[in-house]
């Protein structure tokens, strides 16, 4: 580029620590709850309740720690963000297009034939989103990639990767918090949304993940544990990742509630997938459009 | 946990469904049931699935046999080579978890631990093809019958509705070796009123005609019985081959329909690279004859995402698209 042109704007860039109020991030949490209530109804089919466990936390990311430019999504120095449960990518669309990645209107054919936007996250088709997903267990890899290659290419993007506790099952994502340590990935954060489901039920009952702070810190990561449905203590963990020059990987461990938010949801066996129908999804919607007027928070606690 | 026992805890509206209330809508899905069955008169049967019990009803054999089920978690690669360790003192496990799982993320593992050791081990790879639809290119399988049957000493069959699972399962469950069975996504509709006589190796006649063979495979053969259907309306008479086994062959099959019918078309919710029709197409080139031959399937592409019955419509695997592609073969 000449030195007679003008100035790349970046009027479109959302910087780290933006302005989000606990309350703020509370009422966008339950609205990532209602869109995804909203888009499940296009679809007949969607899994709630993965969405529901994590809304404050995608909310916290996306308001405030991660470093965006909605109108260059490929920007090289953005902060990635990997969502290794991608059936909970239904929570992450709205927020994309509330963020100016797209037009809100693409997502009105959710599901259907052709659209970019299914179950899981497709970084072929969606703006913003950083890699796709589906299969459980690989993205912490890939986070892993792209934090070596920030290193190799002397960039300060950070990484973070969201798993599940159920996503502790799969092999390759203690080979991958290997590597991590191994490579001195400070620059990497891994956030396991502990909201104690799998599929086939709770998952110290389906094949036990504890305890989860002793294998982290014992494959070589700094572990913070927060209450995930508390606003305040998750501004607190992502406004406290270490800087991106550090040399020890970040796992921070959030214990949360599937399905936390619709009392008939929260914590039950049954709701991995589902659908529901008018009068049920009044009440569902009725419930967080409640919280949100009020200005209250999810209930805390993860039991 | 909250509840055990009410499936619709705080449901109100009759159109809610969640994990429990949708088992049934799963009809075809009788593995479980007839591993369960099975099980009852021998003792060397285990079934493992990796936290898909309820998706897959696997949970129908855990009901009944809860000592010789096993949920690995999360883990596929995990669950396969433990069945292989179970396989060596004696079992005959069947594992369980999507095609786009057990033959793609597992394929090295089949090949090391099941195919050349030739363990007892019978892979149920079941939302083959593009059945999950929406929910991604991830979840798709259309490369899994290229995969498996390139496995040495790896038997591959492919049930095309509950009644020949009932079959195959029963008429593979001595194969020396490992099996990998093609399974849909659970409510594929009755091709067969009863558990069809299977013969290893061959393909299962399902109507007889003589203009025109299809040979299909799962959900193809739907579309095919489907096509088959229109085309006779218009004096155009087909034969419909369900491919059951995919490994081994059929050739005596494919032979006679080059030499007894009119063309051969094939149907897959598969890449037409390596699949069914690339099968036949080896067929029919080491044969020395010829005959006017389709692949129709994928493209060699990855398929766009909807809801399954409207992707399958779109890449002309129902009736209407299969009797399109026959009469554009027979030049009609």
């Amino acid at each position: 580029m000449s030195s007679t042109s003008p100035p790349e704007t970046t009027s479109s860039r959302l910087d780290r620590g933006r302005v989000l109020t606990a309350q703020g991030l509370a009422w966008r949490a339950d609205w990532v709850r209602l869109k995804t209530v909203e888009l499940v109804e296009i679809a007949g089919s969607g899994h709630y309740s993965s969405v529901f466990s994590c809304a404050e936390i995608f909310a916290a990311l996306y308001y405030r720690a991660l470093r965006l430019d909605p109108k260059d999504p490929q920007w090289a120095d953005r902060d990635r963000f990997l969502l290794g449960k991608g059936h909970a990518a239904i929570g992450v669309y709205p927020m994309l297009a509330d963020l100016g990645f797209f037009p809100d209107d693409w997502l009105a054919d959710y599901a259907r034939v052709g659209s970019r936007f299914g179950d899981h996250p497709d970084m072929r088709k969606i703006p913003g989103i950083d890699f796709s997903s589906g299969s459980i267990g690989h993205n912490l890899s890939v986070g892993v990639g792209m934090a070596l290659a920030a290193r190799k290419q002397c960039r300060d993007f950070r990484t973070v990767v969201m798993i599940g506790d159920g996503e502790l099952n799969e092999g390759q994502v203690w080979e991958a918090a290997m590597s991590a340590a191994a490579f001195d990935l400070g620059n990497l954060t891994v956030i396991v949304d502990e909201n104690q489901m799998c599929l086939d039920g709770s998952v110290s009952a389906v094949m036990p993940v504890e305890p989860i702070v002793d294998k982290w810190r014992a494959f070589g990561w700094a572990v913070t544990e927060i209450d995930g449905h508390d606003p305040s203590s998750v501004i607190e963990a992502l406004d406290a990742l270490p800087a991106t020059d550090s040399s020890v990987p970040t796992c921070v461990l959030a214990h949360t509630r599937k399905g936390a938010g619709v009392s008939f949801m929260d914590l039950s066996l049954h709701w991995h997938l589902g659908y529901l129908g008018e009068v049920d999804r009044a009440d569902a919607e009725a419930e967080i459009t409640a919280r949100m007027e009020a200005g209250t928070s999810v209930p805390g606690g993860s039991r | 946990m909250t509840e055990t026992t009410d499936p619709r805890p705080g449901l109100r509206d009759a159109r809610s469904w969640n994990m429990e209330t949708s088992l049934p809508l799963m009809y075809s899905f009788v593995h479980g049931e007839e591993l369960a069955d099975m099980a009852d008169d021998r003792d060397d049967i285990m079934v493992l699935t990796a936290d898909l019990a309820t998706s897959n009803r696997t949970n129908d054999f855990q009901h009944r046999h809860p000592d010789r089920f096993v949920d690995l978690g999360i883990a596929e690669q995990n669950m396969t080579s433990v069945a292989a360790g179970l396989a060596s003192a004696g079992f005959v496990p069947y594992i369980s978890t999507f095609a786009s799982f057990a033959a793609l993320m597992c394929a090295e593992q089949i090949r090391t631990d099941l195919a050349y050791p030739q363990m007892k081990v019978r892979v149920l790879g079941h939302h083959s093809g593009i059945s999950f639809g929406f929910y991604g290119t991830s979840h798709h399988a259309t490369e899994d019958i290229a995969i498996t049957r390139a496995i040495a000493g790896l038997t591959v069959v492919a049930p095309s509705d509950a009644a020949s699972t009932r079959a195959l399962l029963r008429a593979t469950v001595d194969e020396p070796g490992p099996v990998y069975v093609r399974m849909g996504r659970g409510r594929e509709k009755p091709i067969y009123d009863s558990p069809p006589e299977v013969s290893r190796g061959r393909f299962q006649l399902v109507r007889e005609g003589v203009d025109l063979t299809i040979i299909a495979t799962g959900i193809g053969v739907q579309g095919a019985v489907g096509a088959a259907g229109l085309l006779a309306a218009e004096g155009i008479e087909v034969r419909v081959l369900d491919a059951l086994w995919l490994k081994p062959f059929d050739v005596d099959g494919v032979l006679a329909a080059m030499s007894e019918t009119g063309g051969i078309l094939t149907v897959e919710d598969h890449n037409v690279m390596g699949g069914l029709g690339s099968a036949v197409a080896e067929v029919i080139a080491e044969s020395g004859g010829s005959t006017r031959f389709r692949r129709h399937g994928i493209q060699d592409e990855y398929a766009l995402i909807g809801p399954p019955t409207h992707l399958w419509r779109h890449y002309g695997l129902d009736p209407a698209g299969i009797a399109t592609r026959a009469r554009a073969l027979l030049g009609s």
